[in-house]
C-alpha cells in the first residue's frame, strides 16, 4: 500500500536579494547576477509529501521543469528525502506561460504513471501568480485543494484536508487522486540529511555528465565522448545516483501547447518606469525638521 | 477556447460568500463598465449561489447591464469544481470577450482552473486594465481593441503589458483596492438572467466538511494613516518602532514584502502588488526602498512621507516629504513631535 506523491518544484531567482549589484544602470535586474534558490513554498510542498510517505508508506517523486542547471533543486530534494528526481528540460519549452507550463507538467506527471497526490507550492516568488497548481489539476482532470494547511485524516484513499482561505479555514474531503498547493505556514521543511547529502551530492543528470566529460577531455571525438557519458551514466544508475532527464518528446508533449506557441498570454511591451521627479520637500533629519513637518500636516488637516 | 468575438461582453465574476458580495467585485464592476463603454458592448456579472438574487441589484447599480444568476443549493458554499463548471458553461454559451476576477483566495483558486479548461490566457494581479492595440512584429498584423493587462514585472522598475489576441476570453485577476470603488447608482437598470447548469459527479465529488471564518483583523484599506516599515528596520525588535509610531499617530501598520519575508510582521500587513493596495490620506514609508511592486500598492496615497538613509532610493520619487536619515533615529523624533503637537 502506501501513497505515491509527485511534487513539482521550481528554481527561482532570489527576489529578496535584489540589491545594488544585481541592478543594471537602466534600473532593470541583471538576472545572471542574482543567486537562484529553491522556491520557498515548494519546500513546504515537498515536506507535505515526505510526511505522508513517512507515515503511510509510498514514494515521493520530484519533478522540475527548467534549464539544465535547475537539477540543483532536484539534488536538494534528494538530500531531504525524495525517492526519485526528474528534470524536464527542453529548449522548446522556453517562454512558456503558466498554461503551457502546466500542460508540460501534466504530460510529465502522466508519464510517471499512477499517483495519489500531486503537490505544488502555492506560488513561485518570481511571479506570485499561483496559477500553475490549479491549471495542472485541470489538465490532469483531478480535484484541487489549494492553500493546504494540514492533513486532517487519510484513509481508504480519501483525504480530509484543512485549507487556509485568508479570512479563515475549511476542511475538505476529497477522493484521491488530488492536486494540492501548499502554503508556507503548513509545516517546517526538514533540512537536508547529512548522510543523504553525502550520498546524493554525486547524483547527476545526463547533461551534467556530458558537461563533465567534455571538460575533462575536450579533444575527444564525439563518439568517444558519447561512449564515456553512457558508461558513467550506467555506473551512476547502478548506484541509484542518476537523475532522470526528459525532453518534450519523452513525455509525448504536443508542441503546439508548449513554449511560446502554447502560451496565450504574450508580452506586448515592457516599460521601465521613470519616476516623475516632481521633487519633494526635503526635511532635515533633525527633531526640529521633523516637528515642523508634523506641524504642517496638522495645519493642512492631513493629521486630525 | 472560444472564438475571438469583438462583440462579446465584458464580464466580472461576482464573488459572494455568506450572502455578501466581496468589495473587489464591485470595484471590478466599475472598471469593467468603463472597458465595456470603450468597446461599445454590454457588461455582465456572473453571480452563483443559493438565495442571493438580491445581490444582483448592487451589481447592476455598480455598472452591470446583465447579471447571469445561477441559483442552486449545491453552490451555497464555494467549491472549485462546481463553480468552474458554472463559468465554463456560461463562457461557452455567451462568449464574453473579457472575464475579470478578484485576486482573492477564491478568485485565485477559480480563475486558473477556468482558464485552463477554456485553454485561454490569464494574467495575475494586474494593476491596470485598458483597451488598446497590438501589432505583431513578425506578421505585421494589427489587433485592435485588445485588453491590455498591465502588471509590474520581476526585474527592477519594469511594467509589463500582457495581451492575448487569439485564445479568448481574455482573462485577468486584480487585487482588492487596485480599482477605485465607485458609488453605485441605484437607479440604473439591468437584466437578471437565470441560468441552469448541469453538474456531473466529478464536479460535486469534493465535500465541505467544516468551515470557519474570522472577521478581518487588519484594515489597511480603510485606514486614514498608514505607517509602513521595510527591510530597513533591520530586525523584528526595531520594527516595534513602526507599531509605536502607528499607535501615536492613530494609524495602521503596513509593511513591504521584504519586511514580511524577514518575519518582522504578518502577511496581512503587506502593501503592494501582491499585498493590499491602499490610498490613505497619509502614508509613511520607513526603511522601504520603493520597488515597483511596493509602489504599485501605495503611490496614490494623498501624502507620502519617505524615510530612508539612501537619498537615491526610488521611494523618494513618489514622496511629498523626504527625510534622508536613519529610521531608527527619525521615527522616535516623529513620535516625540506627535506627542508634543
Ligand atoms: C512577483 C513579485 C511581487 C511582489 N510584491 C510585492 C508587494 O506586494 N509588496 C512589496 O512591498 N514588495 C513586493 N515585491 C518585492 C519587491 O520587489 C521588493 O523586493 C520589496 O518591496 C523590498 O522591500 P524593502 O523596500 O523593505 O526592502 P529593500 O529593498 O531591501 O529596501 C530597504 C531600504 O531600507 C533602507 N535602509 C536600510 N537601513 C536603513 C536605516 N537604518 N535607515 C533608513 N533607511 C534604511 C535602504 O536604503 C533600502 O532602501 C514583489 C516582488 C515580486 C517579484
Amino acid at each position: 500500500m502506501g501513497y505515491n506523491c509527485v511534487v513539482c518544484v521550481k528554481q527561482v531567482p532570489d527576489t529578496s536579494s535584489i540589491t545594488g549589484e544585481a541592478m543594471k544602470a537602466d534600473g532593470t535586474v541583471n538576472r545572471a547576477a542574482l543567486p537562484t534558490i529553491f522556491n520557498p513554498e515548494d519546500l513546504n510542498a515537498l515536506e507535505a509529501a515526505l510526511a505522508i510517505r513517512d507515515e503511510f508508506g509510498g514514494a515521493v517523486t520530484v519533478i522540475t521543469m527548467g534549464p539544465p542547471a535547475a537539477c540543483e533543486v532536484l539534488r536538494e530534494c534528494l538530500y531531504r528525502g525524495a525517492d526519485r528526481a526528474i528534470l524536464i528540460t527542453d529548449r522548446r519549452a522556453a517562454a512558456s506561460d503558466t498554461l503551457a507550463t502546466s500542460y508540460i507538467l501534466s504530460r510529465a506527471v502522466r508519464t510517471i504513471g499512477t499517483y495519489d497526490f500531486v503537490f505544488c507550492g502555492r506560488q513561485a516568488i518570481d511571479g506570485d501568480t499561483a496559477q500553475v497548481g490549479p491549471q495542472l489539476a485541470e489538465k490532469l482532470g483531478v480535484a484541487q485543494v489549494t492553500y493546504f494547511e494540514r492533513l486532517v485524516d487519510l484513509r481508504d484513499r480519501t483525504a480530509r484536508i484543512r485549507r487556509n482561505v485568508g479570512n479563515g479555514w475549511e476542511v475538505l474531503e476529497v477522493r484521491l487522486p488530488v492536486l494540492v498547493t501548499v502554503i508556507d505556514t503548513a509545516n517546517v521543511p526538514r533540512p537536508a540529511a547529512a548522510r543523504r547529502a553525502m550520498r546524493y551530492k554525486r547524483a547527476r543528470t545526463a547533461l551534467e555528465i556530458a558537461g563533465e566529460v567534455k571538460k575533462a577531455t575536450p579533444q575527444a571525438v564525439e563518439a568517444e565522448t558519447a561512449r564515456e557519458v553512457d558508461k558513467r551514466l550506467e555506473a551512476l544508475q547502478a548506484q541509484g545516483l542518476a537523475m532522470e532527464q526528459w525532453n518534450l518528446d519523452d513525455i509525448q508533449a504536443d508542441l503546439s501547447w508548449c513554449g511560446l506557441a502554447g502560451s496565450p498570454t504574450k508580452v506586448h511591451r515592457v516599460q521601465s518606469i521613470v519616476l516623475t521627479k516632481e521633487g519633494y520637500t526635503e526635511i532635515a533629519p533633525t527633531q526640529e525638521g521633523v516637528s515642523r513637518m508634523i506641524h504642517e500636516l496638522v495645519v493642512d488637516r492631513t493629521l486630525g | 477556447m472560444i472564438d475571438v468575438n469583438p462583440k462579446g461582453e465584458v464580464w466580472v465574476f461576482a464573488e459572494q460568500e455568506d450572502e455578501s458580495l466581496s468589495e473587489v467585485s464591485l470595484e471590478l464592476c466599475g472598471r469593467a463598465r468603463e472597458l465595456a463603454d470603450t468597446l461599445g458592448v454590454k457588461m455582465g456579472a456572473v453571480l452563483a449561489g443559493w438565495n442571493v438574487r438580491e445581490l444582483s441589484y448592487r451589481l447592476i447599480a455598480h455598472g452591470a447591464d446583465k447579471v447571469y444568476y445561477v441559483h442552486d443549493t449545491r453552490l451555497e458554499n464555494y467549491r472549485t469544481q462546481p463553480y468552474a463548471r458554472v463559468l465554463c458553461q456560461l463562457v461557452t454559451k455567451h462568449t464574453p470577450q473579457i472575464v475579470i476576477f478578484g485576486a482573492t483566495p477564491m478568485g485565485r483558486d477559480l480563475a486558473p482552473r477556468v482558464a485552463s479548461e477554456m485553454k485561454a490566457g490569464l494574467t495575475a494581479d494586474c494593476t491596470d486594465l485598458q483597451i488598446g492595440e497590438y501589432t505583431d512584429v513578425k506578421t505585421k498584423q494589427t489587433y485592435r481593441n485588445l485588453l491590455l493587462q498591465i502588471r509590474p514585472a520581476f526585474g527592477g522598475n519594469i511594467i509589463a503589458t500582457i495581451i492575448n489576441y487569439d485564445r479568448w476570453p481574455q482573462m485577468a485577476t486584480v487585487r482588492e483596492g487596485v480599482m477605485a470603488m465607485r458609488s453605485g447608482d441605484p437607479r440604473r437598470s439591468g437584466e437578471i438572467i437565470e441560468e441552469k447548469i448541469e453538474f456531473n459527479d466529478f464536479d460535486l465529488a469534493v465535500k465541505l466538511i467544516e468551515k470557519h471564518r474570522e472577521p478581518r483583523k487588519v484594515n489597511l484599506k480603510g485606514a486614514r494613516v498608514i505607517v509602513a516599515g521595510g527591510a530597513g528596520l533591520g530586525s523584528k525588535d526595531n520594527f516595534k518602532l513602526i507599531h509605536d509610531l502607528a499607535g501615536a499617530i492613530g494609524g495602521v501598520v503596513g509593511a513591504s514584502r521584504a519586511a514580511v519575508d524577514s518575519g518582522f510582521i504578518g502577511k496581512e500587513h503587506q502593501v503592494g502588488q501582491t499585498g493590499t493596495t491602499v490610498r490613505p490620506a497619509l502614508y509613511i514609508a520607513c526603511g522601504i526602498s520603493g520597488a515597483v511592486q511596493h509602489r504599485a500598492g501605495m503611490e496614490e496615497s494623498a501624502k507620502i512621507i519617505a524615510i530612508n538613509w539612501d537619498k537615491e532610493a526610488p521611494i523618494f520619487g513618489v514622496a511629498h516629504y523626504g527625510i534622508v536619515g536613519d529610521v531608527n533615529k527619525i521615527v522616535p523624533m516623529m513620535i516625540k513631535a506627535i506627542k508634543q503637537r
